[in-house]
Order: structure tokens, then sequence, then C-alpha cells
């Protein structure tokens, strides 16, 4: 057992900040830097610029097209990227259907689908919840009806992330209405552009549009684009879930929030003195410190037992409950921080990118909207209370 | 002792509460989100007519003789409604400061027109720097002839945008955050070199950014002594604080009712997701944070009138704390158990989150008020 990484990892380390130095867009780095939203464009240019690196499926093995970073190489390529700025990679490819369709997808299917995701020509969204199957999935109703080597799916998804932006959506569908609620889900890959698929954005508490409903009326979508077996797709689904816990955790990211509250604690005054003086606030800021290190460990111990060959097991949604609250617990403290100034609400300047000036410092206005937004970690990728049911049943068989 | 409500004190909670539920459902609240001043005339003038501007003022100023708890009682519903009115800012905040520092004829030229509704305040206070500290305050007041000429910067100034006068806390002697030395002035809003900047805030009320560039006033300007305008401000902050404190009991009431109807409606697994025993003590908790709430502002309103300020202060403090900690539970919460729902802007949830987040931001957050009772319970 050894904390300290290796001269081979460390050359790998130099490689990494390198390479984003050298390939991360100035104008991304800088929107990522001060908080902006990204578009499309910003993300596709970064991914794209990690596919022709071959880095952008950092988690995929060699044999279908990743790099097969070791768990150390794959947490100093996380780490690097988000103390550079570099934008968060969308994990709707790349981490989710990615992994189901070299796991469970036919040759031809991995040849049509797996190249545009490993280079970023194609963006994809998942179509999962439904207004009546939010933690109780496998109730959904959106149903796929065969019609010669067609299949006519009718119903409506939601919370469908970026949607409005993407390519290709991956879908649970019900292809079985009489056995049991798991045993008639099929996972179909469906074209965006395909006639009678409906976008419709949901306006999020913070004034933002990220989410979607996505409606199905007689969508005609090819047998072919069947991933494993019809009525099997249940085991599809629990399979992208548990690698989508694994990322949820956002440990980079986490570190880097702690960084920045601390450097506006640093500006921000409390009685002539600066804030991270005062003694109740920077105790806080230790305990979220704290607490973002007891994660960064447990992830690396998750990490170090997939590299032994075994599975992400139950321990995933433990990272994905405290993960998701350290994220939330940042946002609070950045908005206490910033107090009263974070009441001034300039919608312009948060979604458009106008050039509005800001009330008080730059960061101000941004950490009300982070902290009403952030909100959602806990309930996304399957809400804490449903981790919390799987692992009282998995892990301690209550 | 008797805690109940007086048969006045009944009708004017039910009117109250007729006039948010009527005036305030959801979309009408929306229409007045989006109109230009962010409010409703109408509504003020039916404010004057029910006598609720009036009602905390004594007779010989106008008014009608109630006090703390009448502002209560109507905050209260105000904050069911999530009201947008400025009763905060005019009545509570400006009228307070009038009544107990204002002359005759101050008392004559902006409370009895406040009191009719023809009249509304801004209190400028807040500086970049100041944070949570009413003294850390470095706008200037020099002497200028028998007047004063007032420059510096002043923030989120609350209803400056429909004030007609703005009520400032400018610094006339005495030394950064010295509680002596400063002076409060009754500003035209029109006043020549005051320059504005106005925004919406994240709860939907008006706020504005107010730049003074040697603006001139008259020596009847002064409101209360000069250089010791400290007393005044701590004790209107305080009785604002307990106002905030009645807004905030009510919109944890309408947060947890509708999060407790949503839990009872919502099914997942083929059932109401209020059977989850993991959501029912939950919601027990959200209703027990509610009750704590309701003590702790029914505590302060009953002794913010107290003779003895260190009483007053303590009990400001203690409810700040306690609608800190409860509305941060029960807003948390609500969005959690109402789920993706809960994080959209179509669910009324989200906005009483918000407004419960900047209710605890402002005058002094939990952490604050938490500093401050310890120094003065410690120091007792």
């Amino acid at each position: 057992m050894d904390l300290a990484f290796t001269p081979e990892e460390q050359k790998f380390a130099d490689e990494v900040r390198a390479f984003v130095r050298a390939n991360l867009p100035a104008d991304v780095r800088d929107k990522v830097k001060n908080g902006k939203h990204l578009i499309r464009d910003d993300y596709m240019r970064w991914q794209q610029a990690l596919g022709k690196k071959g880095w952008l499926v950092y988690t995929w093995p060699k044999k279908h097209g990743g790099p097969g970073f070791t768990p150390a190489q794959r947490y100093i390529f996380e780490n690097i990227c988000a103390e550079e700025y570099a934008p968060g990679i969308i994990p709707f490819g790349t981490k989710m259907v990615g992994p189901v369709i070299y796991t469970f997808g036919t040759e031809a299917q991995k040849e049509k689908y797996l190249p545009a995701i490993r280079e970023s020509t194609v963006w994809w969204c998942q179509g999962y919840s439904e207004p009546g199957s939010g933690s109780d999935l496998a109730s959904l109703r959106t149903k796929a009806e065969k019609d010669g080597d067609h299949y006519i799916v009718n119903g409506s998804k939601t919370w469908n992330t970026m949607g409005h932006w993407a390519d290709w959506i991956f879908c649970l569908v019900r292809t079985d209405f009489k056995s049991k609620p798991q045993e008639g889900i099929s996972f179909l890959l469906i074209d965006m552009k395909t006639p009678g698929i409906t976008v419709k954005p949901i306006i999020m508490a913070d004034g933002g549009h990220e989410v979607n409903e996505v409606f199905f009326d007689n969508v005609r979508v090819p047998v072919e684009n069947l991933v494993g077996k019809e009525n099997e797709g249940w085991t599809c689904a629990k399979f992208l879930l548990a690698n989508e816990r694994l990322g949820i955790a956002a440990v980079p990211q986490s570190k880097r929030g702690v960084e920045a509250l601390k450097d506006i604690a640093r500006v921000e005054q409390d009685n002539g003195r600066p804030l991270i003086e005062n003694q109740s606030f920077a105790e806080k800021i230790a305990d979220l410190e704290i607490q973002v290190t007891a994660l960064e460990f447990t992830e690396l111990r998750v990490l170090s037992q997939m590299a032994q060959g075994g599975q992400p097991g139950a321990e995933v949604s433990g990272l994905k409950i405290r993960g998701s609250e350290i994220q939330q617990r940042i946002t609070e403290l950045t908005m206490e921080a910033v107090g009263e100034y974070s009441a001034p609400y300039l919608p312009g300047l948060l979604w458009q990118g106008t050039n509005e000036e800001p009330v008080g410092p730059d960061y101000a206005h941004l950490a009300a909207p982070r902290y009403f937004n952030t909100r959602k970690t806990t309930i996304y990728g399957g809400s804490n209370e449903i981790q919390k049911g799987i692992i009282s049943k998995m892990v301690l068989g209550l | 002792m008797d805690l109940s409500l007086s048969d006045e004190q009944k009708q004017l909670q039910e009117s109250a509460e007729r006039f948010s539920r009527e005036k305030y459902t959801f979309e009408n609240r929306r229409k007045i989100v989006a109109t230009e001043r962010g409010w409703l005339p109408e509504n003020w003038a039916q404010f004057a007519e029910l006598g609720w501007l009036g009602m905390a003022f004594s007779e010989e100023d106008g008014g009608y003789g109630g006090g703390p708890i009448e502002t209560m009682i109507v905050m209260e519903q105000f904050g069911k409604g999530l009201v947008l009115e400025p009763f905060l800012p005019t009545v509570v905040l400006g009228g307070g400061m009038i009544a107990r520092a204002g002359s005759a004829d101050q008392k004559a030229a902006l409370l009895a027109p406040m009191i009719e509704g023809k009249k509304q305040f801004a209190f400028a206070w807040l500086e970049r720097q100041s944070r949570y500290n009413l003294a850390d305050v470095s706008l200037k007041a020099t002497r200028e002839g028998n007047g004063w000429s007032l420059s510096g910067h002043k923030g989120v100034v609350y209803n400056a945008a429909s004030a007609d006068e703005i009520i400032v806390l400018a610094r006339t002697a005495g030394s950064a955050r010295e509680p002596k030395g400063l002076t409060l002035f009754v500003v035209d809003a029109k006043a020549k070199g005051l320059s504005r900047r106005d925004y919406p805030t994240q709860d939907a009320l008006r706020a504005s950014e107010l730049t003074f560039d040697k603006v001139s006033v008259g020596a009847d300007a002064v409101l209360g002594k000069v250089d010791d305008a400290f007393p005044v401000v701590e004790e209107a902050v305080d009785r604002a604080i307990v106002a905030l404190c009645a807004e905030a009991t009510g919109c944890m009431d309408a947060i947890n009712a509708a999060t407790l109807e949503y839990i009872k409606t919502r099914k997942q697994f083929g059932v109401a997701i209020g059977k989850f025993q993991v959501l029912q003590h939950r919601m027990v908790d959200c209703f027990t944070n509610a009750q704590e709430a309701r003590s702790m502002t029914l505590m302060a309103s009953l002794k913010i009138d107290d003779k003895d300020p260190m009483v007053r202060a303590k009990a400001a403090s203690g409810a700040k704390v306690q609608i800190g900690k409860s509305g941060k539970f029960c807003g948390q919460s609500a969005v959690q158990m109402h789920g993706g729902m809960g994080v959209t802007d179509e669910m009324a949830v989200s906005h009483y989150f918000k407004r419960l987040t900047m209710i605890d931001l402002m005058f002094g957050n939990q952490q604050h008020h938490l500093t401050r009772y310890s120094n003065l319970a410690m120091a007792a």
C-alpha cells in the first residue's frame, strides 16, 4: 500500500496537465472558472479534443476503444481536468449508453454507435423517468409495440437533461404489459429527428432550462435499435444506474468547490476582517473539507477494489449519498459567505451571458441559483432515500 | 397569562388570510411579479382601507393603537401567500423609525400619508462590506451650509424603486464600524445626485443599488439625533426581524401543507409515498420545526416592546436563529419530498423555498444571530 504516485503515474499526470492546457479552449476554461453556463458547442469542442486523444471515454477498457486507465490514472485524469477548469464530460454517451452498448449490444450496434461516442460527434440523452415513474422506475408506461420491423413508441419521458441539444436518446420502454413490471421493459435507441418526437422545456427554480419533457407520438423505431433482448431491458437499466452513481460523487468538482469557497471567504468582509478569519465560519469550511476527504478515500477504495477485478457494489450508493450532500453543502456555505448580496437575481448575466454588470462581486449572483439548483443532486440518479434503501437491503441485509 | 387572540385580532387574521388566499393564488402572483412595479397599487390601497398600514402605530401618531401582535398576524398571512407588496420596508422599517425618532413635523409629513397609503419608504443601510454589522457604514454625510451632503453607496435596498423617500443610514462622525457617529436621513427618492440600479431578487421582490453623489438635503432631513441613530436602527431592525419571522412561519405552514398533500397523493411502488416511514418521520420533523418557529415568533412578538433593549435583542436574535434553522429544514425537506417537481419553477414549493432562504440572509443569518444571542445571554 502506498499513497504516493509512482514515477510513471507522475509522468502521466504531467502529460494530462500539458494536454489539458494545450487543448482546452481558453473561452471554455474561462466560462467554467467563472461559473458561466456552457452551450452545446462549448462541451463539444472540449470533448472532441479529448476524443482525438482517445481520452474522452477514459473509463472504457481497451478492447472497446478506451484507454484502459488504471484506477490511479483515472483519479489523476479526473482531478487534473477539474483543477484546470475543464467542463464535466457529459455522461449520457460516455458513461451511460456506451458501456451498455459494448456490454449488451450486437457487433453491428457497437460498430454503428461506439465510434461516434468515443469521438463526441453525437450527443446522447436519457429517457428513463416518466411523470408517474420516478423512484419507482420499473412502473414506466411508455410503450413500444411491434409493427413489422419497427416498434411504434407512444408515451412521455421527463427530467430529460439537455435533450434539446441531443441527436439520440436511449429509452426504457414497455414491451410487455402482462408480466411483472421489471420483466416487460426493453432498452431502445431512438434518433431524436424521428417524426413524432416533441421536446418541451421544464423551467427550474433558478429560472434555467436544462431539463425537458419528451413526448413520443407514434414514433417509428427500427427493431435493430433494440439493445439486449426484448423484455430484458431492466438488466441494462440497472447496469447503467450503477455506473451513473459512481460518477455522481463528483469528488474532483467538490474539491474545486471547497477551494473556490475559501477564495470567496478570503475576499468577503466580516467586521472589517476577511470572513475566513471568523472562527465559526472557518470551522464550517474545515468540516466540509473533512467530509470531502472521507468521500475521496471511499471512492479510492472502491476504485482499488475494481482494479482487483471486483464490480462496483452497493458502496457506490454510499458515494452518491455523501457526494450529493457535499455538493449541496458547498453551495449552502458559498451562499452564506456571499450573504445579502446573494439576493440580486440577474437572469441575463446568469443564462444568456450578457454583458450586464454584476451587482457586487462576480461570484455573488451565482450563489443562490446554484444553491437552489443543487437541491437536485439528492433527488436525481435515484433519490438518496432510494440509495439508502439499496444499502440497507443489499449491504446490511435488513 | 393569556396567549389567545382578541376578537379584533381574530378578525384581522381572517381578513389577512382572505386577502392572501384570494389575491395571491399562484397564477395571480405570477402576474404581479411580471408587472413593472412588482406589486399592485390596488392591493396597497386595500391595505390602507383595511387599516393595516396604521394598525401598529399609536393613536397619537395617527395609527390604530395596535402593536407587534397585529404585525405578526398580518405578516404570517403574507408569508402564506408570498405577498409582494412592500409592507416590511415601508411600514415596519420606515414607519417604525419615523414613529420612534421623527419630529412632530416629520410624523405629519411622512407617517400620516404612509398610513393613508400615499407614501412608501425604503431603508438603505447595507454596504458592500457591511455583512450583518449595522454599524459597518461608510456612506458619508458632511455638513453643507445649514444642511448636509451625502456621498457613497448603498446596496440591496428593497423597494427603492417604488419608494417616495429613502431612509439612509450615514456616517457623520467616528471611525468605521463605530456605532456612535451614525445619522439617519430622509432623502427624496428623486433627489439630484441619487442614482439607482434596479433589479429583481431571487424571491421575486425588487431591490436596488444606490449611488449618492453629493446629494444635498436640508437640516430637517435628519431623522432623530445627529450621530445617535444606532439605537433607533437596531431597534427597528429587531422589529423587522420579528416581522420576518412571522412571515417565515406563514411560509413554513404553506410549504408543509403542500408537501403533506403531495406525499398523500403521489404514488410510487403502488402506494402513496407518505406511507414510507422515512418520509413520515421527515414530515413530522417539518411540523415540529414549524411549531418551534411559531413559538419563537410569538415569544419575540410579545417581548419586542420590552423596555430593556437586551431583552428585545435576545428575543429577536433567538427567534431569527430558530427561523433560520426551521426554515432551512422545512424548505429543503419540502423540495426533497417533492422530488424533481420540487426544483421546478412551476411548483409553488420552490417559491416558498426561495423566500425562506432569503429570509435567513436578511438582517443577519442563523449564524450571526447565534453569535449575537450567545454574547447577550452569556453577558447577562
